[in-house]
This record gives structure tokens, C-alpha cells and sequence, in this order.
């Protein structure tokens, strides 16, 4: 598990979800201390976590509901591993098709022609 | 620490209603008048200035108008036309006349123009100013209050503090017999089933789902949904998490029903303020146009303050009702402190609990309520909007007559 001296908080809004959101950002490999509600425990992140943004809390096959606030916000479009960025390229809306095509750093439309 | 006070004096309005401020409210009728309305409200105290833009005039605007000139903040109007628009500016002052309170009303174009109607106003100000004075006071409390929330600027912050602390002075307003309204039905966009849950009965369970149903087929219809490149670089992936994070300002009561803009309440507990345009020739044309537009249409439910949620950070302010800025982001408090009333942040780095925060909110709701300017109040922030916009008018059979 995580050193204690590298550990970043994430807060974990209801003990169901399957996501946390990181309070500052966290790099590649870097230990993540979760608060709020549900068990306390460490972790590792796979992948750089940008400050504000969700890390995977456990394995997710593709499909399967990605749970905040204990409610469906989005379906997995890909497995995602525990520790792993969960954001724009491995989840997806069930509403707002758009939202999928936006740059997964910048949120910027990818699909509007500027030429 | 000062201390807190639980009753404080208002201002009798004769519908019943009180208000927390006095104030004299400078109404323009069209964008050609806009400039003499600021210019006679210029350095006049506790004066503030709307108005429409439009010459053709459009019923929602016009029951905005109406609505915001008899709020129970608002003691006095000076209504000013240029003379030859649509809205008619002395049918507005006859309105606010039969409210109760001062009004008054010119054209510009009577009057000679630019010079002589801005000597005309302040006259009209200066005398007035006595007779204000002179209204007498009386108590008031949570129970008397009617308080608006709306977020804008999100981040990550907004939908884990600032919003959910929200919730909670919600609902501890309500449970002191306040009002509580909040807004925003096209960022509840995937919540259909949790909102009309929510509902207090069969009837208001039937205007959720039919106000959710308006919404979606609004985001549907324009391909559009409420999240902006800022909010997903801010963390936020898919509509379904911005609305839950938007819809924890509501906080946990039951919701006694969905109104649209310039309503005025029939009973306190927490109401749903729908600001989407209903469907139309001019098909919907848009919604929530800016943060502003949402502010003036809570406030024309009579809101005597809003509360303003914003994780990125914002400078704006409202004329009629004081806004108090609240954020869940440490950062954004630390970084606009002169403009920012409330950092929620503590439960997210262990300081206080959500219902703790809560508390707190509604200590400041309370010292502003009492006279205490907010910080946009402060800087005399007056941001407002009132665009044309198809809306049906509140067909509810309890309610007031929003024009008095």
C-alpha cells in the first residue's frame, strides 16, 4: 500500500461508490487516502489523477454503471481498473452523446470545425 | 463573534409580505431610457436600477417588471419610458401604486430630453426619500423569509460542499417555517425518478415530471446539455454527475411544488423555480442564458436573498435581493476573499460537518437579513437580465396575485 507521507485525500461522497474525487492532483502511482463516507482505506492511482477529478475505487467491466452520490452517473465504455482516472475516454453519458467526443483534459469540443 | 439575531426588523408591505431592505427601485422600460434610469439612480442611497431592453414588449418581461417593482424589498418605483415603445411605463406605476407603495412615472420625450428627465428623477427621489423614512418597522424571523439558490462556475467543489451545505441551511430554513426556492431544471437533466420522489403530493409530483419533461426535451430538441468545457475539465464527466452534485442544494425536504418565474408563493416550504421556456412558434429560445438571468428570476418570486454557489469563483451581485457567495473550494475563497461570503469547504478536509456549515450559512443568512451587507451588496454589484422569453404564466389556483 501507499506511504503515508505521499498520500492525497479523495472524498468518497456515499459508502456505494465506486469512484472517489481526488482533492489535489495526484501522479502517476502516487498514494490516495480516502475520506467521507464508507470504509478509510489507501490506494495507489494507475494513471496521473488531474485535482478534482475521479479515481476508480474498484475493477469496472465494460458497462457497468459508474456510482456517485450512490446513483448512476455514467456506463463504463471500457474495463477500468481500481486506481485508474475514470473520466470522458472510459465513461460515457446515457443522455448526452456529445459529452464522449469532448478532449478528456480540456473538455473542448473536438467536433466543431474551426478551418 | 457577534451575535446572532433571530428576529430583527423588517419593512410591512401591505400584501402581507416583509421586506428586508427599503429600497428605491428605478425601472426602465426599453434600452432608450436605460441611460437617463442609471443616470437619475446615480450616487441617490439604497437606489437600484432594472428594466427590459426590448421595444416590443413580451408578457414574460412585463410580469418580470411587475413582479420585481412590488418585491417586498422594494418601498418606492420611478418608472421611465422614452414614450414610444411598447411597455407603458405608467400602467407598471399604477401597478405598484395599488401595492402600497410611492410611484412614479415620466417619458422622456415629454420631458425635453436627456438633462431635464435626469433633474426630474432625482426630484422625485429627494422627496420620496422622506416618506420612506417614515414607514414604520416590524419584527421578522426565518419564518418570514423567502431565500434562492443557484450555482454557477461549478467545480468538483460545487457538488461535494458549496451545493450540499446549501441543502442543509435549506433545511433548516424550512424547518423554522421559511421558504426556500432553487432552480435550474436543465442540470437535473437524468434525475427524473429522484425529483418526483421528492414531491410533497400527487399534484406536485405531476409538475416535477412534467417541468423534468420540458427540460429534457429542451436539452434533446437544441443538442444541448448544461455542462460547459470548464466543468468537464474541472472533473466532472457526464450530465448525470453534474446534476446530482447541482440537485444537493435542494437539500432533503419535500418539494411542494414547480413554478414558473414572477410567482409568488401561496405557502413557505422548498419550491422548484422553473426558468425553461415553454414551447412556442419561436420555438423555446434559450435558457439559463447566464447566472444573472437565474438570480432575476428568483428574485421575482420574491426571494429577499440568494444564495450563489460558485466553485470557480464570480464577481456578480443582484439589485433587489443581496446575493451571498458561497464555494466549497478553499482555493477560489482564499483567492477572491473580498468577494466571497462563505467558505464551505471545512467537511471536505475535516474541519465541520455538512449540518455544522449549514448552521453557520444560516447565521449569515440571518445577519444580512438584519441589515448586514453581503459582500456584491457591498461593492454595489447590480448584475441582472430579463430577456424576451415565451413562458406561461403561473396558472396555479392557490396562488397570490403576483402583481401586488
Amino acid at each position: 500500500m501507499a506511504s503515508s507521507e505521499t498520500l492525497s485525500p479523495a472524498f468518497r461522497v456515499h459508502a456505494a461508490d465506486n469512484m472517489a474525487v481526488v482533492l489535489a492532483e495526484v501522479p502517476d502511482g502516487g498514494g490516495v487516502e480516502l475520506r467521507g463516507d464508507g470504509d478509510v482505506y489507501t490506494l495507489n492511482a494507475l494513471t496521473l489523477i488531474p485535482n478534482g477529478h475521479k479515481i476508480a475505487l474498484c475493477d469496472l467491466a465494460p458497462g457497468e454503471e459508474v456510482l456517485r452520490y450512490g446513483r448512476c452517473i455514467g456506463l463504463a465504455t471500457r474495463l477500468i481498473r481500481s486506481g485508474e482516472w475514470v473520466h470522458l475516454h472510459n465513461c460515457r453519458s446515457r443522455l448526452d452523446e456529445r459529452s464522449g467526443s469532448l478532449d478528456a483534459h480540456t473538455g473542448a469540443p473536438t467536433d466543431t470545425s474551426y478551418d | 463573534m457577534t451575535e446572532v439575531p433571530t428576529i430583527w426588523l423588517g419593512y410591512p408591505r401591505r400584501d402581507g409580505r416583509k421586506g428586508i431592505r427599503n429600497l428605491t427601485l428605478v425601472v426602465y422600460t426599453v434600452e432608450c431610457s436605460r441611460f437617463v434610469a442609471e443616470k437619475v439612480a446615480a450616487n441617490e442611497p439604497d437606489t437600484q436600477v432594472i428594466g427590459f431592453h426590448g421595444c416590443y414588449d413580451n408578457p414574460y418581461a412585463v410580469r418580470m417588471l411587475l413582479s420585481l417593482a412590488t418585491h417586498p424589498n422594494v418601498g418606492a418605483v420611478l418608472c421611465i419610458g422614452l414614450g414610444c415603445e411598447y411597455t407603458q411605463a405608467e400602467k407598471i406605476a399604477d401597478n405598484v401604486r395599488k401595492s402600497g407603495r410611492l410611484a412614479h412615472h415620466f417619458l422622456v420625450q415629454d420631458l425635453g430630453g436627456t438633462r431635464s428627465s435626469i433633474l426630474h428623477g432625482k426630484e422625485w427621489l429627494a422627496a420620496t426619500r422622506e416618506a420612506l423614512l417614515q414607514i414604520p418597522r416590524c419584527e421578522m424571523s426565518l419564518a418570514d423569509l423567502v431565500v434562492g439558490a443557484e450555482c454557477g462556475g461549478s467545480d468538483s467543489t460545487s457538488g461535494l460542499a458549496g451545493n450540499p451545505v446549501v441543502g442543509r441551511c435549506f433545511d433548516q430554513l424550512v424547518d423554522a417555517g421559511g421558504t426556500a426556492i432553487f432552480e435550474e431544471l436543465v442540470e437535473m437533466i437524468g434525475l427524473k425518478e429522484l425529483m418526483v420522489s421528492r414531491g410533497v403530493h400527487e399534484q406536485a409530483r405531476e409538475q416535477l415530471a412534467a417541468g423534468y419533461d420540458k427540460a429534457e426535451a429542451y436539452c434533446r430538441a437544441v443538442r444541448q446539455y448544461s455542462a460547459s468545457p470548464g466543468n468537464f475539465a474541472g472533473g466532472l464527466t457526464t450530465i448525470e454527475e453534474k446534476s446530482l452534485g447541482a440537485f444537493a442544494k435542494s437539500g432533503s425536504q419535500p418539494i411542494q411544488g414547480v413554478i414558473p418565474s414572477s410567482t409568488r408563493l401561496p405557502h413557505p416550504g422548498l419550491w422548484l423555480l422553473d426558468t425553461v421556456p415553454d414551447e412556442h412558434f419561436m420555438q423555446f429560445g434559450y435558457t439559463n442564458p447566464n447566472d444573472s438571468e437565474g438570480i432575476t428570476a428568483l428574485v421575482s418570486c420574491g426571494c429577499h436573498v440568494v444564495l450563489f454557489i460558485t466553485g470557480r469563483g464570480s464577481v456578480i451581485g443582484s439589485p433587489i435581493a443581496p446575493l451571498i457567495k458561497v464555494t466549497g473550494n478553499a482555493d477560489t475563497y482564499r483567492r477572491m476573499s473580498e468577494d466571497m461570503d462563505f467558505d464551505a469547504s471545512g467537511p471536505l478536509h475535516g474541519r465541520g460537518s455538512l449540518d455544522g456549515e449549514g448552521r453557520r450559512l444560516v447565521e449569515l443568512l440571518c445577519r444580512v437579513a438584519a441589515g448586514e451587507p453581503s459582500k456584491p451588496e457591498a461593492f454595489g454589484h447590480h448584475e441582472y437580465l430579463i430577456p424576451y422569453k415565451h413562458q406561461h404564466a403561473s396558472s396555479r389556483k392557490d396562488d397570490g396575485d403576483p402583481k401586488c
